[in-house]
């Protein structure tokens, strides 16, 4: 299948695998580095020659970097395996990741983190699973997160059959958008030339006029979820939520919140939902732990509401509003994030009690910019969203102002 | 054939440094390299970075270095076949029709008319693949993060195989790939099927000894001062947890305002009656007017007092 490389010289050759292990390398370090970038990276090589250090540095660059974030490991890895080949087989054979190095402090560590985790691929998932998360703990700088695995295992078996079969009938119709393309209508408002005259001609005679329409589709959804400890008892309900509503549709995207903003949408991606939740208690570090909303706001306004609130998204926010900031700077926050979205639906399973008022700073300062409050605490709330979000947008700013008037500024 | 002779392909890395700083680019040698293995090995460039740090510029610079056609295929969303490919001119096409009905002419012979060359309304990627006479022309196909998808696939054929299916005419194939140089601000991942295909490159503010160098490139009028400031003051901002940091091309524009202005050094007050040049956000710029900007002036002018530049 391969095409071979025509005879080459002893010392081209040893240039070619050692392009190829350092393919394998970053591959085992979890960039998408296929075979055919091999080959690329010869051509590449090849087209710029061997030089200097720099240029070699960023021939391969061009070819095996594809994001801004695998940058960092591209360079540990291109650091490492060009200093020394040997030092890859010395970093095999170790188990536990520390040796000396003569690299700066910090730079050490995380390389040997990234590198060594590459390099010992885990493939069973239990055990193993809690030994990493500890090691993960070990590398955290906080001491205020509570780091601990969360255990879905304590959901009983008849709740989770029950959750789990209610989930999946979810369907979330968020009302679809028009988008800027069309098609084929025999009700549409536009006429379709192209196909009118296509018709015409097979047919000849009379010209019937085909018509068209825009195409619909349904806007992207973003999921920000609260895992912190008051959250901790809907916590699982939620991600097994958000897992049904990521296989569902595209362009969904889930971060979670405690101390810290976490993308989860890789994880949930995957189409079993307890594989996918296993990958998401590994990734995220501060379950159960305090809120800091406004803190993970600002995160997500500043990193990600950019790439993916675009395009008429709607944001699903689901949090009690306890917030351990007592709501400083949350209002702002909100603000920025309402501004950037179609439609803000705060999902608060306090709103279960009767006569419930927000009265906690946090919650006053969110109020204001939300279109839209629910209660979400069973599964009878998650059914009655969908029939919410089913509904066509009820104008903008007159949602908030049902249980909180007037706060809003102009 | 050859009257219009374009400049040949830059040999190496270091002519191509040489070709970019000729046409007022300056650029890394690392982006350089990256160009550099584009051009040879007729894949398309794919630069990201944030806006206004000169990714749409280097289409333009390699257009005008090489003197090749430069053909711009602006993305935003449900950006259709019909504006990026090709449309059918239907007013035309029906008029011919009318007219060799009239004549009696023979429906298949109307067909193969009406579906001809000469009815086809050629959009930019299509123009991209007819062959120019200086060369192949330069593609750029400008923030592809503002389209969607199912675009994203349909470009997976045009830029691997560089042909383009009409299913009534067939399909047409590139002689020579055209210079291709796709761009992405970042407000969405591209698929990796499409970057795999590209050589990636991610375009990065620059430090301020580049950056006064782009400066005396771009405003050649401005003092060395005011440029040493400006430079040093966008620097400051950059390393500052704003919303929109300042780009290039801000840093650029700034700079012309204030000369306009006939500021002929940073004060306080200069700042504040132009800052919205600089910083696009209204959050952003109530932060930094009024002793912000004046704290950041400080710093800068005493670094510049204590480390001159000579230039």
């Amino acid at each position: 299948m391969r095409r071979q490389s025509s005879p080459a010289t002893a010392e081209q050759g040893r240039l070619v695998a050692n392009l190829m292990h350092f393919a394998r390398t970053l591959r085992a370090a979890g960039m998408p580095v296929g075979p055919g970038k091999v080959i690329d990276a010869v051509a590449a090589v090849r087209t710029v020659g061997i030089t200097n250090r720099s240029d070699f540095y960023w021939t391969l660059h061009a070819v095996f970097v594809n994001r801004p974030d695998q940058r960092p490991l591209f360079d540990q890895a291109f650091h490492v395996f060009w200093r020394n080949p040997e030092l890859l087989k010395k970093m095999m054979a170790l188990v536990l990741p520390e040796m000396s190095l003569d690299l700066p402090e910090d730079e050490k560590q995380e390389m040997l983190r990234r590198l060594a985790e590459a390099l010992h691929p885990n493939p069973e998932s239990r055990e193993t699973g809690e030994t990493e998360l500890e090691f993960d703990a070990a590398m955290t700088f906080s001491d205020r997160e509570q780091l601990q695995g969360m255990d879905f295992e304590k959901m009983s078996l008849d709740e989770l059959a029950q959750a789990k079969a209610a989930i999946a009938r979810l369907r979330l119709p968020v009302l679809d958008r028009p988008t800027r393309r069309f098609a084929p209508d025999p009700r549409g408002a536009r006429a379709d030339m192209r196909a009118t005259l296509r018709a015409a001609l097979r047919s000849g005679g009379i010209v019937e006029l085909k018509r068209k329409s825009r195409r619909l589709r349904p806007p992207p959804l973003v999921v920000l979820c609260d895992i912190s400890g008051s959250m901790s008892r809907y916590s699982r309900m939620f991600l097994h939520f958000m897992h049904a509503i990521t296989n569902d549709r595209d362009r969904v995207y889930t971060f979670v919140f405690g101390t810290r903003l976490t993308n989860i949408t890789r994880y949930l991606r995957f189409k079993d939902v307890d594989l996918a939740l296993d990958k998401v208690t590994e990734a995220v570090a501060d379950w159960s732990g305090g809120t800091r909303i406004g803190h993970c706001l600002v995160d997500f306004n500043l990193y990600w509401s950019r790439r993916v609130l675009g395009q008429g998204a709607v944001v699903l926010l689901i949090t009690d509003g306890l917030d351990r900031d007592v709501g400083v700077g949350l209002a702002h926050e909100m603000d920025r994030l309402h501004r950037s979205c179609r439609r803000l639906i705060w999902l608060n399973p306090l709103l279960r009690y009767e006569g419930f008022e927000p009265k906690s700073l946090g919650m006053r300062a969110m109020l204001p910019h939300v279109d839209e409050f629910r209660p979400v605490h069973n599964l009878d709330s998650l059914e009655n969203l969908v029939t919410v979000l089913s509904a066509p947008a009820p104008r903008r700013l007159t949602a908030a102002a049902m249980l909180h008037n007037g706060v809003r500024a102009a | 054939m050859a009257a219009t002779k374009a400049p040949a392909l830059p040999a190496s890395v270091d002519a191509t440094l040489a070709m970019l700083g000729g046409a007022d680019y300056v650029a890394d040698r690392s982006l350089a390299t990256a160009v550099h293995l584009a051009l040879h090995l007729k894949r398309p460039l794919f630069l990201e970075g944030e806006a206004g740090v000169g990714k749409t510029e280097i289409a333009k610079v390699l257009s005008a270095a090489l003197k090749r056609k430069l053909i711009r295929l602006q993305c935003y969303e449900g950006l259709d076949v019909a504006s990026a490919v090709y449309e059918w001119d239907y007013a035309r096409q029906m008029i011919e029709i009318r007219l060799a009905e009239a004549g009696n002419e023979d429906r298949e012979e109307i067909e193969s008319t009406i579906f001809s060359d000469r009815f086809l309304i050629k959009r930019p990627l299509l123009q991209a693949l007819e062959p120019e006479i200086e060369g192949p022309p330069v593609l750029l196909i400008d923030e592809l993060d503002r389209t969607d998808e199912p675009f994203e696939a349909y470009l997976l054929e045009l830029l691997s195989d560089f042909q383009v299916t009409i299913p009534e005419i067939g399909t047409i194939k590139a002689a020579h790939p055209p210079i291709v140089v796709i761009t992405s601000n970042r407000t969405r991942e591209i698929h990796d099927a499409l970057k795999r295909r590209c050589f990636y490159y991610w375009v990065d503010y620059p430090n301020a000894e580049r950056e006064l160098e782009i400066l005396a490139k771009k405003a050649p009028g401005a003092a060395p001062e005011l440029s040493q400031a400006v430079v040093g003051f966008v620097q400051k901002l950059r390393k500052m947890d704003l919303f929109k940091l300042p780009g290039i091309a801000e840093t650029i524009d700034w700079t012309e305002a204030l000369m306009q202005l006939d500021v002929l050094e940073l004060t306080p007050n200069a700042i504040n009656d132009t800052l919205g040049v600089l910083l696009k956000y209204q959050d952003d710029i109530a932060r930094i007017q009024g002793s912000e900007a004046a704290r950041l002036l400080d710093q800068v002018k005493a670094e510049l007092a204590a480390a001159p530049r000579g230039s």
